[in-house]
């Protein structure tokens, strides 16, 4: 089987985490449930996590000089980190619109309308 | 002769897109959330195939065991008989669709379009030898002092290497000040319903 047999490439790492990303929109966009929003918001930031996980690997890429290095795993720590902060921030908000509205519907929630 | 790191590769990524796409398409909350958990998991087997080992440690303390709990804690706080499982119309999938099918290939034509970026520097199993031990050097780096980059020869280029005490430190703060501020949005406080004013009324009456 070819496949299994040649080496993995920067480019698989970018199709994974473009499938996440595309994944994370359509899930952003289709959820009428504010905590399947979040979980859409968590997908979108894994797929720019693996995007500079494997920029940051010298040896999937042809331009081996060129690769991130530490930087990029820093800058996923970093990702993961404020991931974590915006998904508490974002739960305590999704509570409290379910105390004061008593549904997680986003669609109620039209009150700012103009 | 078959290239393990491949295999792995192959069945993470298939467990990862396969995982998330379920969680597009399912409609149950609950379910959403386990195969979340499932995908982020195998997100992290492909940052250990990357040779970023303590991401992926991370990824699977923070994500899984931290974020996704949270998550869960979410949906079991509000997921009660309506809201467990909200449909919407087939129109609006087809918008969405649309929107990220475009998205989609977009990205896979970006990510196919450089040749440096298909060819894999080392042939064979070489990734397990080349990496894989990153702790001391994040951890130096946390602390301002870059380990892995002290032998830049242009000086020009040496003043880029940063370290990370600064944004460690704006990291650490805006914890304290997101858990401080999630506390006080989450708190318990009395829910205002009609028919609690009821039995009020009839008390003082």
């Amino acid at each position: 089987m070819p496949l299994l047999n040649q080496p993995v490439s920067l480019s698989h790492y970018l199709l994974v985490g473009a499938i996440l990303f595309a994944c994370g929109i359509v899930c952003m966009a289709t959820k009428r449930n504010a905590i399947g929003v979040l979980m859409g918001v968590e997908l979108v930031l894994n797929g720019a996590a693996v995007n500079f996980v494997a920029f940051s690997a010298p040896f999937l890429r042809g331009d081996a000089e060129l690769a991130l290095g530490l930087d990029g795993h820093l800058m996923t720590l970093f990702v993961i980190v404020l991931a974590a902060a915006e998904a508490a921030v974002a739960l305590a908000i999704a509570l409290c619109y379910y105390n004061t509205h008593a549904t997680i519907d986003v669609d109620q929630g039209d009150e700012l309308r103009g | 002769m078959i290239n393990w790191h491949t295999c792995f590769f192959l069945l993470f990524a298939t467990i990862t897109c396969a995982f998330a796409v379920a969680v597009v398409v399912s409609a149950n909350v609950v379910r959403m959330a386990v195969c979340l958990i499932a995908s982020l998991a195998a997100v992290s087997g492909l940052y250990f195939l990357a040779a970023a080992d303590f991401v992926a440690a991370m990824q699977l303390m923070i994500y899984v065991g931290g974020t996704l709990v949270l998550l869960v804690f979410g949906v079991m706080l509000t997921a009660r008989g309506p809201f467990v499982s909200m449909k919407i119309t087939p129109a609006n999938w087809l918008m969405a669709g649309l929107a990220g099918g475009a998205l989609l290939i977009l990205l896979l034509c970006a990510a196919t379009s450089v040749d440096a970026w298909k060819t894999a520097a080392v042939a064979a199993s070489a990734p397990a030898a080349e990496g894989g031990h990153t702790v001391a050097p994040i951890g130096m780096a946390l602390l301002g002092i870059r380990v892995d980059a002290l032998e830049q020869a242009n000086p020009a280029l040496r003043g880029g290497i940063a370290g990370y005490l600064l944004p460690f430190e704006i990291v650490s703060v805006h914890l304290l000040v997101v858990l401080v501020g999630a506390a006080h949005l989450a708190r318990a406080r009395r829910r205002r319903r009609p028919a609690e004013a009821v039995p009020d009324a009839s008390r003082s009456a």
